[in-house]
């Protein structure tokens, strides 16, 4: 039995505080006024020579004259009120999305009766364990979108969707209550499934037969078809909308390859942390192995979609689809760029040896590499259209992500210390404990 | 690769009381067989497709593409639709053999011999496609970017059609030489076995002089998996490009970011259909049922399954942000698919490769031959009908209503397709004749975990070195059987030529006439006359000679002992016999 160690929940703790403490302040730094959001950005510019914002507004400004300037100005104010909601939604799904990756990868283990992995059952169900409190803390921010606390979704403000025929046109589908509707039955989905297999899973061990193994497998196969829809529409509603002229068909794929990749690099690296503490002795370097090629995989298997949606909208070049590029390139280029690197570049060159993927500290750093790739993957889908050009990384972003990745820490160690590590009945254990590539 | 310890839960991979030698035995029969009747008549079936196809493509070289049902609006139609079929079935070839290596699937390997042919035949009717609507073949080197001597006139690389050139043909070669390499010791089998000095030359040619030595296996399970490796992004990148030449474009219907990876997909949903469609009939006509077992035929349908439903997911999210998208065209696009003038091809598309996958939920189905395979047809018209519904009814809806037009195929469009169907089939079935259909190298490296044989002894507690014949027939008595059975052999030495008699039957001279049994492989002149001293003259009693026989053979001959089982006298005085 596992039991978490005080230094690694004292550590998830102070992670939490001091999360909050940053995202407490980026909540009091947000103007309030066009006055201070006019200071704020002034000062901005003058500490970096003359960023994006200075050379965006006057060639703008010179066509519309004196009523954009105010314009403008009160567009600036919102993105700024914007800024600290934007940094806690984008660390709340970062941390979401990497459990959500896991349990699909779970669901797939189980459906697909590999024989490999079931010595991971419990780490995975341990990280699966956080779609709980990560899901309901989304849904959290999901309705207080709803209730106007923050204009995160502009689709949501009618004053807007009034003066727009495209946002009339969908608001059929993008409503309040429907996208709250669809929001809880997927949450309900994926827990419920996570619930139910980690039942089964624990109940496996004390039976007789293999009854609930075969459930699991059932319901696992099931799921993924759930999921393979479920997925699709939650990336359309959570991100696709925040900019809600756009549309890609790919994107719900995408958004996949990069939870998928991000929840078993989180995998990888508590198997590793466990084994680094005398856990899981049967954990062979073959499963780290495994692991690794997983995040090798899944690394390049992302970076096919990524540049399948890039490529194919930036040659047909139609306006309504290339702006979505030609805002991140223009604004975001650094954070664009250097995510492709990190998720690509540095996961294939890193890992691409297989003597390394068996190197645990290295699969740590890759993994590292990796899982803020994908963070900024996040930060650059929703950042553009809630901020716009306004956004850098300081106190509320960072602080987003030491209070996720805290509570993600203590809820998933908690988790993995109420259950055996090892699973003892699974049919397949005896395959997992032999497994040698 | 992974340890031989298999959960005890694992369906057998290779049913029936099967040993090593049986494996070889087995697969090498289709081969060293003759060619019966039914292959005659296919044969001249496909070949007579074959050659109308051969006709239809030389009146349209000679007089024109105005032969085909092509007009001014839809100047895209009948041929590219079967190029994408053909390059689309070509995927399961490779994804059986690299991404299922890669994943583990031991399954793969009673499958994945024939897969991969069909990937090259399969590929090979796909090119034919864009070389004949060029017009004037002979000049399609043009498409290669080779320094010419017409100036500045050099391909375009920014066309996707271009890329097409490459993904294609480096496809091809990889899939050619990853098929090759896995052939090496198998040819090599066939080579051993064979007994015409002009066979055993060819298959030595083939094999390039494998020698079964510890260091060709061990380059040749590192090659394998180094192609495994570059052949995975291949798989990819194929039909990624293949969508690319449709996606790039700013046409309705055409222009969507999904289609990489559904075509992707939906390429390999078609591929695993026709493995299925021409497995389910091999194993029947080679008698390969202990190798593609019905647990193989359900695992396919699995994946179709799962494929068919990623495209249905693909085919329900383009359908949506048509609608979402607020663009008119878009939306008119998909309105016109599902309810225009071709909507009973875009249904017949939704049926057959949305829902009918959908009845491989239930086992009983899944494991149905019959239902499979009929299900394979179906996946085979639906993607098909996929590709018709995404060129034509884009394209036949223009831009100008009064060039709005309807596409209908000219005799030669589909003598063409006819005739590619024939081709496709013409090389399957002379590669099922001559090659090893079964990649037997691979499945005996799994024989010992997922043989059934050796499950069985597994399980009885017995060790799995004893693999003369006499267990065979143990085995199959129960395993109780086994600890019983206690042999003297002394016994046996001094049982007379009768007793031998006794079972394969004796010789009439007045009714039968004596074989020349000296075509037997191992039969030497000595030999038959040895033979003929006690008793035995025909094909028919040697073929009756079970590892029983042998011994009592070697007991009253006392030389070469273990010759004849070695050598399969019984095997190869069967099918003289059958001659």
């Amino acid at each position: 039995m596992y039991t978490i160690s005080n230094r690694l929940k004292m550590g998830s703790i102070i992670l939490m505080v001091v999360g909050l403490l940053g995202i407490g302040y980026g909540f009091l730094a947000a103007p309030s006024t066009v006055a201070e959001a006019k200071e704020i950005v002034a000062g901005h510019d003058d500490g970096h020579g003359g960023g994006h914002g200075e050379e965006a507004s006057p060639a703008v400004s010179s066509e519309h004259g004196e009523d954009h300037d105010a314009a403008h100005d009160e567009h600036v104010l919102h993105q700024l009120q914007n800024k600290p909601w934007a940094a806690l939604y984008v660390g709340a799904f970062f941390f979401f999305m990497i459990a959500l990756g896991a349990l699909a990868f779970y669901a797939i283990q189980r459906a697909a009766q590999a024989g490999w992995s079931p010595l991971l059952f419990r780490v995975m169900e341990g990280i699966t364990s956080y779609i709980v409190p990560g899901g309901i803390i989304v849904f959290a921010i999901l309705v207080l979108s709803v209730m106007h606390m923050n204009h995160l979704f502009v689709w949501m403000d009618a004053d807007v969707v009034a003066h727009d025929a495209l946002l009339q046109g969908k608001s059929g589908y993008l409503n309040p209550t429907f996208f709250l509707i669809r929001a809880a039955i997927f949450l309900a989905g994926w827990i419920g499934y996570r619930e139910y297999s980690r039942k089964l899973s624990l109940a496996q061990d004390e039976a007789n037969d293999d009854s609930n193994f075969k459930m699991n497998f059932k319901i696992s196969a099931a799921f993924l078809v759930f999921y393979l829809i479920s997925e699709s529409v939650m990336s359309w509603d959570w991100i696709m909308s925040v900019d809600p002229h756009w549309f890609s068909t790919l994107f719900g794929w995408y958004v996949f390859a990069s939870m998928f990749v991000s929840g078993i690099t989180v995998i990888a690296m508590v198997t590793i942390y466990l084994k680094s503490k005398g856990y899981l002795e049967q954990v062979n370097d073959s499963h780290i192995h495994d692991l690794a090629k997983f995040m090798f995989g899944i690394s390049i298997f992302w970076t096919y979609l990524w540049f399948s949606q890039f490529m194919l909208i930036w040659y047909a070049n139609i306006p309504e689809e290339v702006t979505y590029y030609v805002t991140r390139i223009e604004d975001y280029n650094l954070p664009f760029f250097a995510m492709v690197a990190m998720n690509f570049l540095f996961p294939v060159l890193l890992l691409m040896n297989s003597d390394y993927k068996r190197i645990n500290w290295f699969v740590i750093m890759a993994g590292l590499v990796i899982l803020a790739g994908h963070y900024m993957d996040v930060f650059n889908m929703i950042m553009p259209s809630t901020v716009g050009d306004q956004w850098y990384i300081g106190i509320p972003e960072i602080g987003a992500v030491l209070f996720f990745a805290g509570l993600f820490i203590f809820w998933v160690f908690r988790a993995l210390a109420s259950a055996p590590l090892q699973p003892t009945r699974n049919p397949f254990i005896e395959e997992s404990k032999h497994f040698h590539y | 690769m992974a340890s031989h310890y298999e959960a005890p839960i694992r369906k057998p991979l290779v049913t029936g009381d099967k040993s090593y030698h049986d494996v070889t035995v087995d697969i090498a029969a289709p081969v060293e067989g003759r060619a019966d009747k039914q292959w005659w008549i296919v044969f001249s079936i496909a070949l007579a497709a074959f050659l109308w196809g051969v006709g239809c493509i030389i009146y349209t070289i000679s007089t024109g593409i105005g032969t085909w049902g092509l007009n001014k609006t839809v100047n895209w139609a009948w041929d590219i639709t079967n190029f994408v079929w053909w390059v689309g079935i070509g995927h399961a070839g490779t994804l059986i053999s690299a991404v299922l290596l890669l994943f583990r699937q031991k399954w793969r390997m009673a499958i994945n011999r024939s897969a991969e042919a069909m990937t090259i035949f399969s590929v090979i009717q796909a090119g034919l496609f864009p070389i004949i609507h060029m017009g004037r073949p002979w000049l399609a080197y043009w498409v290669l970017p080779i320094p010419n001597q017409f100036g500045s006139l050099w391909v375009n690389f920014n066309s996707p059609l271009l890329w097409d050139v490459f993904a294609i043909s480096t496809y091809l070669s990889v899939s050619l030489v990853f098929w090759w390499t896995g052939l090496l010791p198998d040819f090599a089998m066939l080579r051993d076995r064979a007994i015409l000095p002009f066979q055993k030359k060819i298959y030595g040619l083939l094999s390039f002089g494998w020698s079964g030595r510890a260091k060709d296996w061990q380059r040749f399970e590192e090659v394998s998996l180094v192609l495994a490796g570059l052949a995975t992004p291949l798989v990819l990148s194929v039909h990624t490009i293949v969508s690319f030449d449709f996606a790039t474009s700013v046409i309705p219907g055409w222009h969507t970011t999904i289609f990489p990876p559904y075509f992707v997909a939906g390429a390999v949903f078609s591929g695993f259909a026709m493995v299925n469609t021409l497995l389910i009939i091999m194993r029947k006509v080679c008698h390969l049922e202990d190798y593609i077992t019905v647990q193989h035929i359900e695992l396919m349908n699995i994946v179709i399954m799962l494929t068919g439903s990623i495209v249905g997911c693909a085919y329900i999210t383009e359908l949506f942000m048509a609608w979402y998208s607020g663009v008119e065209y878009e939306q008119y696009a998909f309105l016109n698919r599902a309810t225009g003038p071709y909507w009973w091809a875009y249904w017949s598309m939704m049926i057959c490769n949305v829902f009918s996958p959908q009845f491989m939920w239930f086992k009983k189905l899944r494991t149905s031959i019959m239902f499979s395979f009929f299900i394979s047809i179906v996946v085979n018209i639906g993607m098909w009908f996929e590709r018709f519904v995404i060129i034509v009814t884009s394209l036949h809806r223009d831009y100008l209503p009064s060039s709005w037009t309807m596409f209908s195929p000219t005799f030669v469009d589909i003598g063409i397709f006819i005739g590619t169907i024939g081709f496709f089939f013409v090389l399957f079935l002379l590669y099922a004749r001559t090659f090893p259909v079964i990649a037997q190298a691979e499945v005996k490296s799994i024989l010992k975990s997922s043989g059934e044989r050796y499950k069985k002894l597994r399980e009885a507690g017995q060790p799995l070195y004893q693999i003369d014949k006499s267990a065979k027939v143990e085995v199959k008595e129960g395993a109780t059987a086994i600890t019983e059975e206690t042999k003297d052999p002394e016994m046996e030495v001094k049982n007379d030529a009768s007793d031998l008699l006794a079972t394969i039957g004796t010789f009439d001279a007045s009714k039968e006439t004596a074989d020349d049994l000296k075509l037997v492989k191992g039969i030497g002149p000595k030999m038959e006359m040895t033979l003929n001293q006690i008793g035995i003259f025909t094909f028919a009693q040697v073929s009756k000679m079970t590892s029983k026989e042998y011994d009592l053979l070697d007991g009253l001959t006392g030389a070469f002992p273990g010759r004849a089982q070695r050598d399969d006298w019984a095997s190869q005085a069967q099918k003289l016999n059958n001659k």
